[in-house]
């Protein structure tokens, strides 16, 4: 009955092959850039420390990974039963999105294999030392919390009842380490306040990244069960994303409201409506990124209507993912350029993020056709 | 759910507490607010400053053997930045790797009347300002840049870096600079010449400025110098001191006029290298949107609170869980 259902899964499928591509070509990349170092590989300069693996790989991607620690959390904390199916590709998107950022933040920096000084020569004044730590202990922590479908794989029924043991405080412990990590990411630019745009800087950042993630994580866990149930043909988990749709609209709604308070008591709503290239990227992403979904999933139609889901929450995907990088790139732009400093990523940069993405989207392939990403489907 | 109820909650309930009543450990770790009594630094006058840019290059030679700032083993020559091929003038244009110490040049119309903000010109020297509460030092995840409790120097110690570069995104002033260039690179910034003090020298580009721009000594003198300068009469004759604020070796000048300002005495909550100029600093290129404020306070406001929300999450989550279980305990296995 298993392999029945896994076995829709075709491997070897042109996407799969540029996928593989993708990975092989990105992966000399990076062997490039460990050998040669980060002025031959990348564009970054002294005015532009961070780029794009930064900005996308690390800050998107622990946002995309939030899902993991939110039904998690409703599932095991809050006893939200409905959301239990959905659990384990949750987790195990979470788990990619973390050894994304892992692999991308060792790439970044300069001396890659001091990766592990943060973790005995702790300086806790240091957002980044937090960083550190927080990914370490989470990605460790969704191992665990994904670990009991390779036991059942491979028949460790003893380490099994150990996990499933543990798991409830597990849970937990990813709930503390992805407030904290998600938090702590927009915590890392309040550092500068002179350089971040006014648009993006606020007190606020730490909280900010954290609700922005909460709701793309809703819709994005609500995006890959869509696409999961096509690839496994089996039913769509309907009221699942209901469920996952009327959170994003409450989230969403608290999200909007606190950026718009926070806007128009820093710098003034009049920033956003400029007409430089910056509000104008500020609009776009709080306009279609964030108050057009929300609209769109006002209308109980919408909310309703999966295939009009899916679409919204491509828009918030896009949306929060736009926010990340307006933080970590675009937002520093006026004060780098006016310092004389420029950047666009090198084709090594964006080779190696377009691999990060590969890896994410093929190790979940992997995963879905040989564990039992679905369990609660058998029954 | 088979986890044993009791001993979760109470496992949860108590690293709560635990983590809350540590809170006490990172508070005493928080950055210095204070200038450290015997603190050393720079006061660089733009009116005394002829352009010669003997610091320049005398800073890099001095920083080029074992123990100074751009050295890296190995190193036969200083790390020129040359532009032509017959390697005969040391050209860096801005700070960088290679470079700890530039003299800039400010220009305006006919360029005719030195320190003149209007038709005139200006020099300016930039180079690390060894804040009082440094953004690098509070942003080094592994404690590669320090503060000296004495000398407030701040300085890096190269084999505990990792290369994260979040102190070029921190620094408001522009200083820290990468090797990019480098497959094991290191973050180069003035050190004030710390690794001199032993031999009863101080920092190269004060010792070998023939003007008395640029000189060296404790910051509360500096302090004392900067505010004398300021209340000088603009073309009477007055005194300054070469090389050292305390030298008994000076030079008669007419006083140029001053923008009215100290830079450095109170941006980013004030750092130990104070600048003097006749042009307004912002058209020297100094960025003019830092706020007087200890700019680690920014990011501690946020550090501060996370033993009050891991415990607010335990036990928060623990007390969740228990109510949202209540009617599934006993369920066993």
């Amino acid at each position: 009955m298993i392999m029945a259902i896994q076995n829709h899964i075709k491997m070897d499928t042109p996407t799969t092959r540029a996928l593989v591509f993708l990975l092989i070509a990105g992966g000399l990349c990076a062997i490039y850039r460990l050998f040669f170092g980060l002025g031959a590989a990348t564009n970054l300069n002294d005015l532009w420390p961070w780029g794009i693996w930064i900005g996308i790989d690390v800050l998107g991607g622990v946002a995309l990974a939030a899902g993991g620690f939110v039904i998690a959390g409703a599932v095991y904390i809050l006893n939200w039963k409905k959301y239990k199916i959905i659990v384990r590709p949750a987790l195990l998107n979470a788990f990619f999105g973390y050894v994304v950022a892992a692999l991308s933040i060792s790439l970044d920096i300069g001396r890659s294999f001091r990766i592990w000084h943060p973790m005995v020569m702790w300086q806790v004044n240091s957002i980044m030392f937090i960083v550190a730590i927080h990914v370490v202990l989470y990605t460790s922590t969704l191992a665990t919390e994904s670990s009991p479908m390779l036991f059942e794989k491979l028949g460790w029924k003893r380490a099994l009842n150990i996990v499933n043991k543990i798991m409830v405080p597990v849970v937990l412990f990813g709930v503390l380490l992805s407030t904290l990590h998600q938090s702590s990411l927009g915590a890392v630019y309040l550092i500068a306040p002179s350089k971040l745009s006014p648009l993006w800087y606020s007190n606020a950042l730490p909280s900010l990244f954290l609700i922005s993630a909460v709701m793309l994580a809703l819709s994005m866990v609500s995006f890959e069960t869509i696409l999961s149930s096509r690839a496994f043909h089996h039913e769509l988990p309907v009221e699942v994303l209901k469920g996952l749709a009327r959170g994003t609209l409450i989230v969403g709604g608290g999200y909007l409201a606190i950026k718009l308070i926070d806007l128009a008591r820093g710098p003034g709503i009049g920033l956003a409506l400029n007409g430089s290239f910056l509000s104008n990227l500020w609009l776009l992403e709080m306009g279609v990124g964030v108050a057009l979904p929300l609209i769109l999933l006002s209308f109980r139609s919408i909310r309703t209507d999966i295939n009009r889901i899916f679409v919204v929450n491509i828009l918030v995907i896009l949306g929060v993912m736009l926010n990340r990088v307006n933080v970590g790139i675009f937002g520093v732009a006026e004060y780098a350029t006016g310092a004389g400093g420029d950047y666009f990523p090198s084709f090594i940069e964006l080779m190696v993020t377009a691999a990060m993405v590969a890896f994410a989207v093929l190790g979940f392939k992997v995963c879905a056709k040989y564990l039992n990403l679905y369990p609660e489907t058998l029954h | 759910m088979d986890v044993n109820r009791r001993d979760f909650l109470k496992t949860a309930v108590a690293g709560g507490g635990l983590l809350l009543a540590s809170g006490a450990l990172p508070a005493s770790a928080s950055m210095p607010r204070e200038l450290p009594p015997e603190a050393v630094g720079i006061l660089y006058d733009a009116t005394l400053c002829i352009g010669c840019k003997s610091c320049m290059v005398n800073c890099k030679t001095a920083n080029s053997v074992p123990g100074g700032a751009l050295y890296s083993k190995g190193m036969k020559e200083p790390p020129y930045e040359f532009t032509e091929s017959e390697r005969i003038w040391d050209a860096p244009k801005d700070l960088s790797g290679k470079t700890l110490n530039i003299i800039k040049a400010y220009k305006n119309g006919t360029g005719e009347k030195k320190d003149s903000e209007v038709d005139g010109y200006s020099f300016l020297k930039q180079h690390c300002l060894h804040c009082i509460s440094p953004a690098c030092v509070s942003t080094c995840p592994v404690g590669a840049l320090k503060k000296d409790p004495v000398s407030g120097v701040v300085y890096y110690l190269e084999d505990r870096c990792i290369g994260c570069r979040y102190c070029l995104l921190a620094c408001p002033f522009r200083i820290p600079r990468y090797e990019w260039e480098s497959a094991s690179p290191q973050v180069r910034k003035c050190q004030l010449c710390r690794h001199r003090y032993q031999e009863g020298k101080y920092a190269a580009c004060c010792e070998f400025c023939p003007t008395g721009a640029s000189i060296f000594g404790k910051v509360l003198e500096l302090r004392k110098e900067a505010q004398r300068r300021l209340e000088l009469k603009q073309g009477s004759e007055s005194d300054f001191p070469l090389q050292t604020v305390d030298s008994t070796d000076k030079t008669t000048r007419t006083v140029s006029p001053y923008i009215k300002r100290v830079y450095g005495l109170t941006e980013a909550g004030g750092a130990q290298y104070l600048l003097l100029a006749g042009v307004p600093f912002e058209k020297l290129g100094f960025n003019k949107t830092i706020d007087d404020v200890f700019l680690p306070e920014l990011t501690w406001a946020y550090i501060s609170k996370i033993p009050a929300v891991i415990a607010a999450v335990l036990i928060g989550g623990a007390a969740t869980w228990a109510f949202t279980h209540r009617k599934d305990t006993n369920k066993g296995e």
